[in-house]
Parts: structure tokens; sequence; C-alpha cells
């Protein structure tokens, strides 16, 4: 049962005002906000548990420990893993993809070689790549996007060539809330051999992800976009290529035995989390993940796609309004531009009135240069918004629409 | 006018404002009003690129004062462009690099100069005291 005031309750910013009128939070691509449960999960570590965790024999590290691997299990069953040491925990699916973008290029990239993306990336999910390509003196090469903001897939199994070191694309443009038919680019680079990671970010806070099911050789995202703390993320990798794959930071945690001459490296997932991990927000992940999986992701997905459903009609109702991304399958972002207006004379005003959108390029420059726009304003939902919320938001736009004319 | 007097000016004239929306209304028709720059000025290498909007300034001596001209894409961000420039246009470098521009807190717009909002404001400032910086050592050659 989707109880739509029982879920509000849950999560106390949404209380608040700002400028003296109640919060609309429609930034939640950005970041979603935290329900209490998770705000206690981390007071409760710092209040009571607090250690240093894996090495300790006192009581405090080994039930730090517990919690902490707990967390990891929790992720291993969210995404449906095989195993826990296949969940790598980061800072975030930046540093996630910046990891494999290290280690998996040190070991395999060469002269020549291509990484492939997509026109529709996040900054977090090219720039890593130029990096090494940099490095390995190696390129990117480009699945195109269409006008509707979706992967362009004629003759996409030619882009997969015997240069083709592996995939990375995003599961949900952030920009534009496309939902790309992974499985099937999945299944394709999987009959060349090519492994694939896949940008996760947008995703796991939307819809149900099963690697398994996937068959993806890797998976990203952050715990703060899906209702958990910032600075904690997820790499799922196989076992097989983590292994593989040399270590991306050296440090405690990571090691078997150290001395000067030689280091043996510790087993997964500690191979790849050198330094004390973070602790608090790592435990309070699994409060988020049990929280959302406690309301269920198939419910969240059919009430998200109707206020995505209520707000483009809403929205094409204003006079000169043009959504960019209109992608058949979407999650819950619209990005749109009034006609005439720059989008951050539009965000401007719309702070003002309480709204809290994004505006400009979104960390996506390809995209906005793919357009021909500077940026656009992005309104994101997340399971706490409502009908009322985007009535209020229709009615700021008319406002800000009346400002500028 | 010294900036100082300019700065108190544009103080008094937004204490007449009652809510946010008149002051930004005015504002926007501050920007809307402005006079476009010559499109010679925008070129690539007066464009200060914000994350959000972009200005183009140009800096031109003249006896001893500076003349800034600018432009922005986006109207609160021009409007904002136009309050520093009636401040800071047509002074001595000298009194450019010391210019303190408090009136932009004063009249309640700082947020716009947070490196968060990236609208090329902040960068801008930069720019137009690095100008007052060259032509004041250009000058004491």
């Amino acid at each position: 049962m989707f109880d739509i005031n029982k879920i509000r309750q849950d999560f106390p910013i949404l209380k608040r005002t700002v400028y003296n009128r109640p919060l609309v939070y429609f930034d939640n691509a950005a970041t979603t906000q935290k329900p209490q449960v998770v705000i206690d999960a981390i007071s409760k570590y710092y209040e009571q548990d607090n250690a240093n965790i894996h090495r300790g024999v006192h009581y405090l590290s080994q039930m730090g420990t517990q919690a902490y691997e707990e967390s990891r299990k929790a992720v291993k069953t969210f995404i449906n893993a095989e195993h826990d040491y296949e969940i790598i925990f980061t800072r975030g699916a930046t540093e996630s993809i910046n990891l494999v973008a290290s280690s998996f290029g040190k070991k395999y990239l060469k002269q020549g070689d291509e990484i492939l993306l997509s026109g529709m990336e996040h900054h977090s999910n090219i720039v890593p790549w130029q990096i090494i390509c940099e490095e390995k003196e190696a390129k990117l090469a480009v699945i195109p996007i269409t006008d509707t903001g979706e992967l362009n897939l004629t003759d996409i199994e030619k882009r997969f060539t015997d240069k083709t070191k592996l995939l990375a694309i995003t599961h949900v443009s952030n920009a534009l809330g496309t939902i790309n038919p992974i499985k099937r680019l999945i299944d394709i680079a999987h009959k060349y051999n090519i492994p694939v990671l896949i940008d996760g970010a947008q995703a796991v806070s939307h819809l149900k992800v099963d690697v398994k099911e996937l068959d993806c050789d890797f998976y990203c995202f952050s715990g703060h976009k899906v209702y958990g703390p910032t600075g904690i993320g997820v790499l799922y990798g196989k076992e097989k290529l983590l292994e593989e794959m040399p270590p991306y930071q050296g440090g405690g945690e990571m090691i078997r035995k150290v001395t000067f001459e030689k280091t043996e490296y510790s087993s997964l997932p500690f191979k790849f989390e050198a330094g004390t991990p973070n602790i608090a927000d790592g435990i309070a992940l699994k409060a988020a993940l049990d929280y959302v999986s406690s309301i269920g992701l198939f419910n969240i997905a059919l009430y998200e796609a109707e206020l995505l459903h209520y707000a483009t009609n809403q929205l094409l109702n204003i006079n000169g309004l043009k959504i960019y991304g209109t992608a058949k399958e979407k999650a819950a972002v619209i990005s749109f531009l009034l006609e005439n207006i720059h989008p951050y004379d539009a965000g401007t005003i719309l702070d003002k009135l309480g709204v809290a959108v994004r505006t400009g390029h979104h960390c996506a420059q390809p995209i906005m240069d793919w357009y021909g726009i500077p940026g656009t304003i992005r309104a994101s939902f997340a399971l706490y918004n409502t009908k009322e919320e985007i009535d209020g938001m229709i009615k700021s736009l008319q406002k800000v629409i009346e400002m500028f004319s | 006018m010294k900036i100082e007097e300019i700065e108190n000016e544009i103080v008094e004239e937004f204490s007449n404002f009652d809510d946010w929306m008149d002051k930004y209304s005015y504002i926007i028709e501050f920007g809307k009003t402005l006079p476009l720059i010559d499109e010679k000025y925008k070129t690539k290498s007066n464009l200060i690129e914000g994350c959000q909007s972009q200005v183009w300034l140009n800096a031109e001596l003249e006896g001893d004062k500076i003349i800034f001209k600018a432009d922005s894409d986006a109207i609160i961000t021009k409007g904002i462009v136009g309050l520093l420039i009636r401040a800071l246009s047509n002074q001595t470098p000298d009194d450019v690099l010391n210019s303190k521009l408090d009136f932009v807190e004063k009249i309640g717009l700082k947020e716009h100069l947070s490196p968060t909002r990236a609208n090329g404001l902040t960068a801008m400032i930069k720019q137009m005291k690095l100008y007052a910086l060259a032509f004041k050592t250009k000058m004491s050659k």
C-alpha cells in the first residue's frame, strides 16, 4: 500500500519552509532527501557505536564491523548480486567509475583501443575514461543520440569493434530521464566478449535493478540518490574481473602482508577499499535500502510514473514550453525550457517561489551541445512528491513567464 | 561620482522595494533595457564562461578612466552586470582595484556572487579588477 501522507511524514525536511513558503523539492536527481531512519542510523552510530572496523578485537569494533558488513549484504540483496564480496564500497558512483577506469584501464587498455560510451553520459562517465585513455593512448567512441533523447541504435553492432575494450553507459539519463535498453546492449556487447559498466546513479531509486538478470560486468550507484547518505557509493563487479584487476588505491585494510620488498593484497572486496571506510554512512545505507524495499520499487515506479505523466501533461499546457527528452521509456525526470527565458533566470525566480529545481547543463554538456541549448530547467521527482506540488510548480512557472514577458 | 557614492545610490534605490519580487522585477527590467554590447565585443576572449550563464566583458582605457561594457545571455545576470558596470565603469584603475562592492550584499543579491551559482559574475568582478591592474601598470610605465 502506497500511503503518500505516511511517506511524507518519514522525511523531516519536507516540513520545512524556504523563504516562508513550503519547500517543493524537485531536485531529486541531484540528491534525494533522507528518511528519519537513515538520519537515526547515522546519529546512533556516532552516539553509541563509533569505533574503527575490521581490525579491533574489542566489542565496539566488532559490532561496527558486523553492521558495516551487513550493509554490504543488504546491497548485494538490493541489486541481486551473486556474492557480497562483489560489492565494493566507494564514495559514490563517480569514484566507482574512476576505480574501474583506472584499474581496469591499467590492466586491459592498450594504444589504439576504444571505450564505447553514449552521447548522454554524465561527465562522471566521460572524464575518468578520458584520463585513462590519454595515459594509454586509447580513445572514446560514442553511441549518438536521437532528437527524442534516445540512443541511436542504428547499426549498433558495428560500434563494437575489435578495438572496443569496454562499454560504459548510463542506465537512466540524469539530464533527460531516458531509460536505456541496457539489457539489449549488454547482450550485444557480450556477443563480442566486451564487458559492460552500467552507471546506475539515476536508476536505483526508480527501478528494480537485478545485476544477475542484466548480466552486466560492473554496476555503480551513489547512496545519496537512493535516500541514503552522501559519501557512500557502490561498485558491483563480477568476481572474475575484480580478481584480475589491480588495486585502485593503496593503504591499510587492502593488504594481507606488507614488507618493503613486496605487498600481498587482501582478498575481495577489501583489495579495493584502502583506508578507514565511511563507516557511519555505509551502515546508514542499509537503512535507506531497507526503507526503499519496505515500500517496494514496483510501487515507487508506479507512483512516480503517475507523477511524470501528470507533470508532463501540465507542462505541455504552458505556451512555448518545450520538453527535452521525450523517450518512450523515462524515469521521473523532465528537462524543459520556456521560450525566450534563460534557464538561469527561470531557476532564480522558481527558487524564490520555494520550488527547488536544477538549472544548467546538469553535468552533461555534450547533450546540451547536441540540442544547441545553454541548459535546461530540470524537475526530477521522488517517491515523496505530490501532484499538488506539481501544480505549485506550474503556477510558479506562470509567474516566471509573467515576470519575463 | 565616486564608486562608493554610486554604491550608496544603488542601495538607496533598492531600499524602496518591499519584497523580493519588486526587486527582481526591477533587475529584470533593468536587464532588458540595458544596451546590448556591440557584436564585435562578443568575442571568445571577452567571454567569461559560467556554468549556468555567460558574461561578455570588454574594457578600454579612455584617458585615466576604464570604460567597461558587458552583456549576459541571462537577464537577471545581465541586470546585475548592469549594476556592476554602473559602479565600476568610467572610474580610474585605482578606484576599481580598491572597490569593495559591498552594495551587492546590502541589496540582498550576494547569493548571485556565490561560487555555486556559477553565473560568471564572480569571475567577471575578478576580471574587472585584473583589467584595472593591467591598465594601472600600463599607465605607470
